[in-house]
């Protein structure tokens, strides 16, 4: 269930604007498309100002982007809030010393990498990504941030597939959402 | 061209910026430096001052798409598209963008690689930006103005943070302009 209000006038044009395209990457899934939504840059900034005014008081000063998604929408939000952003990498692009985790996918499974001395110790995060299916990805990027010192303060995603439970994969860690998927 | 010697030289963001890029000798293999911009992004103030010196040399020109290349890209192009009131177009390594794409192969040192983009992001005419961390060869860049071509975009200008000294001589690439902001550390 999203978190946020269904009645914020600015999510029905983010709902719309998030294109489903059947059997990709393999058939049976409904792929959430959001670069439709990027295409329109009022639908953009409205998605990254509903982020920036739930977090901007919160004295967040870590905010983490899953490789490759999570680096469009993490950004804008990391300096709009004054924190500083974080990727997540896919095994052996970060150079020097990293921590790793490794995860299960909705469709396969691999690896999350952070630079070591990325985050201090008691450092408030988010974890920033396009969307939650079953969780295993936000799951090692909370991981990764936490063996780091820093404190998850909450999951932020611009879409949820509920059927999957993904917040059931996060152990209370708390997960916001703007849209369910379609 | 490199912003110092584009109307910004001796600007004490362009220091800040530089000085907060990380060197890592020896990676990805024996004898590259690589110019990591982590320490960029970390830092809000030189990540901010990057993002502003782009949006300022932008923001009048009409552009209405911003084109990242994965994955770096992706960092830097967001913000400058949210600021200037433009479209994001992710260019994407393959089988990562959904439904109906066009591809631009481009050579590596060793071997080949592949750039896709959605051809319908792009409506004729449109004024477009590339964005990526770094220029050294080119090649990437080189693919990106073709896919945005293709699709019907002018290309108004490639911008990187960092560019190799070799690409000052060159000024353009493939006849577009090269804007940078920083050279690498040593």
């Amino acid at each position: 269930m999203s978190a946020l209000k269904a009645d914020d006038p600015r999510i029905p044009a983010i709902q719309s604007r998030i294109r489903v395209v059947p059997n990709f990457p393999k058939p049976g899934i409904m792929f959430q498309d959001i670069t439709t939504l990027l295409l329109d840059p009022k639908v953009f900034k409205d998605t990254i100002d509903l982020f920036v005014e739930r977090y901007n008081s919160k004295n967040i000063s870590v905010v983490a982007g899953i490789e490759a998604r999570g680096f469009i929408f993490g950004p804008p939000i990391a300096l709009a809030i004054g924190a500083k952003f974080v990727p997540l990498r896919k095994p052996n692009k970060l150079p020097g010393k990293v921590f790793r985790q490794e995860y299960e996918l909705e469709y396969g499974s691999d690896c999350l990498e952070m630079h070591v001395g990325a985050v201090a110790s008691g450092e408030r995060a988010l974890v920033v990504d396009d969307l939650i299916a079953t969780g295993g990805t936000l799951c090692a990027a909370i991981d990764l941030l936490e063996r780091a010192g820093a404190k998850v303060f909450e999951c932020a995603c611009v879409i949820e597939i509920p059927a999957l439970k993904g917040r059931e994969r996060l152990n209370g860690k708390p997960v916001f959402v703007l849209v369910d998927s379609q | 061209m490199f912003a110092a010697e584009n109307g910004l030289r001796g600007d004490p963001r362009l220091e800040a910026i530089s000085d907060a890029i990380s060197v890592v000798p020896n990676f990805p293999k024996p004898g590259i430096m690589f110019q990591d911009i982590t320490t960029l992004v970390s830092n809000h103030k030189a990540f901010k001052h990057t993002v502003d010196i782009f949006v300022d040399r932008y923001k009048d020109m009409g552009i209405s798409i911003v084109a990242g290349v994965e994955a770096r890209g992706f960092i830097f192009a967001p913000p400058i598209a949210l600021a200037i009131g433009a479209k994001f177009v992710p260019l994407r390594k393959p089988g990562k963008l959904p439904g109906e794409v066009i591809s631009e192969a481009y050579e590596l040192e060793y071997g080949n690689d592949c750039l896709e983009m959605h051809k319908c992001a792009v409506e004729k005419g449109e004024r477009a930006l590339v964005i990526d961390d770094l220029v050294a060869t080119g090649g990437t860049l080189s693919a990106a103005i073709r896919l945005l071509e293709r699709g019907g975009a002018e290309v108004v200008e490639c911008a990187c943070v960092i560019g190799v000294p070799e690409i000052k001589e060159r000024r353009m690439l493939d006849g577009k302009p090269l804007y940078v902001l920083v050279e690498p550390r040593q």
